[in-house]
């Protein structure tokens, strides 16, 4: 089946897209790059961020790239002041409430768009204790910016295990297992992928925590036998 | 697992149930609430299983909505509502009384423990400061006693309803229900036997004709959103009524239900018609436990008589309309989180486009519409689109509903057409201010609204007019200030209340309402640092722009538009 084209211009340049094609994927086809942070090639995307919202003419709000599809004569702009003002101020926020500081990639964006991480002084961070709770990774959910990535790869985008969602709403939302259980009380095969997907570390393989914490690979070795042991040691005693 | 703990009653409840899968899981969640005074563990599993439900997703919905707990609380729960109507009226004091109260009894031993929380807007404005107890209307009078108090035998507070009109309201503020038979002896009804003589395509005809646009807060023509839904592939198709009235000042919708809930029924009955849909659902904010009632009431009277079921009134059309209880989130509102909040998930607004009516509930061909859209309805059939359209405006036609509340002498919920003055509405109606102090501002439109000025009295309360003056109509909501009302007090209460209700999908929102909270809070106590005003356009501006739904667009639009008027209440005080 051929589909006609769908013609669009994106910052001044006409450009060609299939139909149904995103705004994201037009401008990556025409060499102009779109900031995402949420965004993941493997996994539904939802428009959580918005750092890749673009301007459109004739549109009340700005429109999310990675979702908005293109649409026969749009008229794009993908750097205008309000587009850049959004930008700069979802970092600002971002920095605001997590540690970002395993997250090269969100730093770059924040010199590029002249973000200050002190722009909210006396603000509330989102700092929850870290979870060490299980041989494979650890979750350090100070360092979660709630892409959902693992919630989603856990579930319908790869392994239909469903052992994570969410605690609380609004600011206070958290990824969250089942009444907070430890990971090995939950449906988790340990398969990894949520560890995969992570942007920013707040999943880490549990080796490569405990090697920065200066533990000699010897010395983790040992740690991880044991545990693997009290966890056999646990499920022989409910059984 | 506790020993004490039986799982017979939710067992019996999942057995009758477990059929509607997951879209039984908010039922089953009020029943467990209801059962044991919160959620526990195995309950939980317990449904998770019986639903097909991963556990923490069942996990993840009890904790989006206020309504469900984790942990055990009060067998008698109090909410005291905390919004700008209700502050005005000394709802922090009865909140620390009330407080003070139950806790004396938890130490004194009193056999009914008793939980007090507060609340965002509980739908009773005009009875500011409002308070529901197990959600029931009830009022904080200084005669009624603790034990009337908590075993609800208080009185009932009534709206007071009034205006030009007495179209929509014909029926409503005599202090009771509306039955099926008064209804139809007032001419009830009569809208869907004509409707069912003529052609769905007639029908709609006549709604596009008449101009009816939604009254839920969008402004969305009505005609065409049926004609969409008619015409769009896929079966079944879906009419929902959307009756989660939350926004802060709006009573409207709760008064239609409880005084005549056939009006709304009939209205959607006929929706029903016009787009081909065999099965509607009513979602009812859960905190309307009264208005829960008189509908469930009302649809057997319907079904009894006919009105509702198969081969509605002898035709070939089939129709029938189930309840679904909101469970605390102002957010499921918004069509899409309300669909998502049937299916048994958490309240989630979706991405739009698709829009409802091509992928709605259950992603069929849905038609959504407000209570008051509905109501409306009967009318148009009944009078026929041209004589409906000579009330109002040429661009608004129409009957409108008005929720008056704040410092005026009479609040209440108000009908008029289309057009008139906000000063007439204010003044004449509600009969100006209650005090001695003048008029400092109105909030129209609500929380999501924006502030409007003693220069906007006589702005005609049409959508062209308020537009034009760069007001919103919203859902019909006018909050009266007087001259001596700190407005930072109250911007710092819309400020809580969407940080409060947020769902947290969306960055500018999920952090936005969150850092907007905690300036107006620094504001409010005076402790402006210098550029918090220019923090609340940024993440204002921010919020409007890119926000996924309606509630994180407009989340700062009451606090840009006093940036506007009154900038210099967010300036730092100078030492
Ligand atoms: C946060 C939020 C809350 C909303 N709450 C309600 C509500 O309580 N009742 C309602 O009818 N519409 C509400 N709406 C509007 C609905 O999304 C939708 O537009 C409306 O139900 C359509 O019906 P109408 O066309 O008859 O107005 C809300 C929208 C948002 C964004
Ligand atoms: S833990 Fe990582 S993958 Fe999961 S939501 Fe947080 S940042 Fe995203
Ligand atoms: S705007 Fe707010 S309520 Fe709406 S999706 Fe975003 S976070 Fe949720
Ligand atoms: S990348 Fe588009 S919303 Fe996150
Ligand atoms: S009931 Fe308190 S503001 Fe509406």
């Amino acid at each position: 089946m051929n589909h006609p084209l769908v013609s669009l211009t994106i910052d001044g340049i006409a450009v060609q897209a299939a139909p149904g094609s995103t705004i994201l994927k037009a401008a990556q086809q025409a060499g102009i790059e779109i900031p995402t942070i949420c965004y993941h090639d493997h996994c539904t995307a939802n428009g959580l961020c918005r750092i890749c919202v673009v301007e459109v003419s004739g549109a009340r709000t700005l429109v999310p790239a990675c979702v908005a599809t293109v649409q026969d004569g749009m008229i794009i702009h993908t750097q205008s002041e309000r587009v850049r003002r959004s930008r700069r101020t979802i970092l600002e926020m971002l920095y605001s409430s997590v540690d970002l500081s395993e997250a090269p990639e969100i730093e770059t964006l924040a010199l590029v768009y002249g973000a200050d991480s002190q722009r909210f002084p006396g603000a509330q961070r989102r700092e929850p204790p870290l979870i060490d709770d299980n041989p494979m990774y650890i979750r350090d959910y100070a360092k979660c910016i709630l892409c959902w990535r693992c919630v989603q790869v856990c579930a319908e985008d790869a392994q239909y295990t469903y052992a994570l969602n969410f605690s609380g709403r609004g600011f206070e939302t958290q990824i969250s297992t089942f009444y907070h259980h430890p990971m090995p009380e939950t449906t988790c095969v340990f398969c990894g992928q949520c560890v995969g997907v992570c942007p920013t570390g707040a999943l880490k393989p549990k080796r490569e925590w405990l090697l920065e914490k200066g533990y000699t690979p010897e010395a983790i070795m040992g740690l991880t036998r044991n545990e693997r042991r009290g966890k056999k040691r646990r499920e022989g005693l409910s059984h | 697992m506790e020993p004490s703990l039986d799982l017979s009653p939710i067992r019996s409840f999942l057995s009758e149930i477990a059929p509607q899968g997951r879209s039984a899981l908010l039922p089953a969640l009020h029943a467990a609430q209801d059962f044991y005074g919160y959620i526990p563990e195995p309950v939980a599993l317990e449904i998770a299983q019986a639903l097909q439900i991963p556990a923490a997703d069942v996990f993840g919905v009890i904790e989006f909505y206020a309504m469900f707990h984790t942990h055990p609380v009060g067998k008698v729960i109090i909410h005291v509502c905390n919004d700008p109507a209700c502050a005005l009226a000394g709802a922090d004091t009865v909140f620390k009384q009330l407080s003070r109260r139950a806790e004396y009894a938890l130490e004194t031993g009193e056999p009914i423990s008793v939980t007090v929380e507060q609340s965002p807007c509980l739908g009773l404005c005009d009875h500011a400061p409002a308070l529901l107890v197990q959600n029931f209307p009830a009022t904080s009078a200084p005669e009624i006693t603790w034990q009337e108090l908590t075993t609800k035998t208080g009185r009932r507070p009534q709206t007071h309803v009034d205006g030009d009109l007495r179209l929509l309201t014909a029926r409503c503020g005599k202090g009771h229900t509306t039955t099926l038979k008064a209804y139809q002896a007032s001419g009830g009804y009569s809208a869907l036997r004509k409707a069912l003589t003529m052609t769905p395509e007639a029908l709609i005809e006549e709604i596009k004709a008449s101009g009816l646009v939604g009254r839920g807060g969008a402004a969305f023509p009505t005609g065409l959103k049926w004609e969409s839904a008619a015409r769009a592939e896929g079966t079944p198709k879906y009419v929902v009524c959307n009756a989660d009235e939350a926004e802060p000042g709006t009573f409207k919708d709760r008064v239609l239900m409880e005084d005549d809930p056939h009006q709304v029924l009939e209205g959607m009955i006929i929706a029903a018609y016009a787009i081909g849909a065999n099965k509607g659902y009513f979602y009812i904010r859960g905190e309307y436990l009264h208005a829960y009632h008189t509908i469930s009431h009302a649809l057997e009277e319907a079904r009894t008589a006919g009105l509702l079921g198969s081969q509605i009134l002898g035709s070939n059309f089939s129709f029938d309309i189930e309840i679904r209880r909101g469970a605390g989130a102002y957010v499921c509102g918004e069509e899409t989180a309300l669909f998502e909040s049937i299916e048994g998930k958490r309240g989630f607004p979706r991405i739009k486009p698709p829009f409802p009516t091509t992928h709605g509930l259950f992603g069929k061909p849905t038609v959504i519409n407000n209570v008051e859209t509905l109501a409306n309805v009967p009318l148009i059939i009944q009078w026929g689109a041209k004589e409906y359209r000579k009330l109002g405006t040429e661009k608004s036609p129409g009957p409108k509903l008005f929720c008056l509340s704040g410092d005026v002498q009479r609040p209440g919920l108000y009908e008029v057409p289309f057009g008139v003055s906000l000063r007439h509405l204010i003044f004449e109606l509600g009969g100006g201010m209650r005090g001695e102090s003048p008029f400092q501002a109105a909030l129209v439109g609500g929380a999501a609204g924006t502030f409007a000025t003693p220069e906007h009295l006589d702005t005609p309360l049409s959508f062209e007019g308020l537009r034009a003056a760069g007001l919103t109509l919203g859902s019909g909501v006018i909050t009266v200030f007087d001259a001596q009302r700190d407005l930072r007090d109250v911007l710092y209460r819309l400020a809580r209340f969407f940080a409060d209700e947020s769902c947290g999908k969306c960055y500018p929102c999920q952090i936005g309402t969150q850092r907007q909270y905690e300036i107006m809070e620094r504001i409010l106590n005076g402790q402006t640092r210098p550029g918090d005003a220019e923090r609340l356009q940024d993440v204002g501006w921010t919020m409007t722009d890119a926000s996924l739904c309606g509630l994180g667009q407009t989340a700062a639009s009451a606090i840009l538009s006093a940036l506007k008027y009154w900038p210099h209440l967010f300036q730092p005080v100078s030492s």
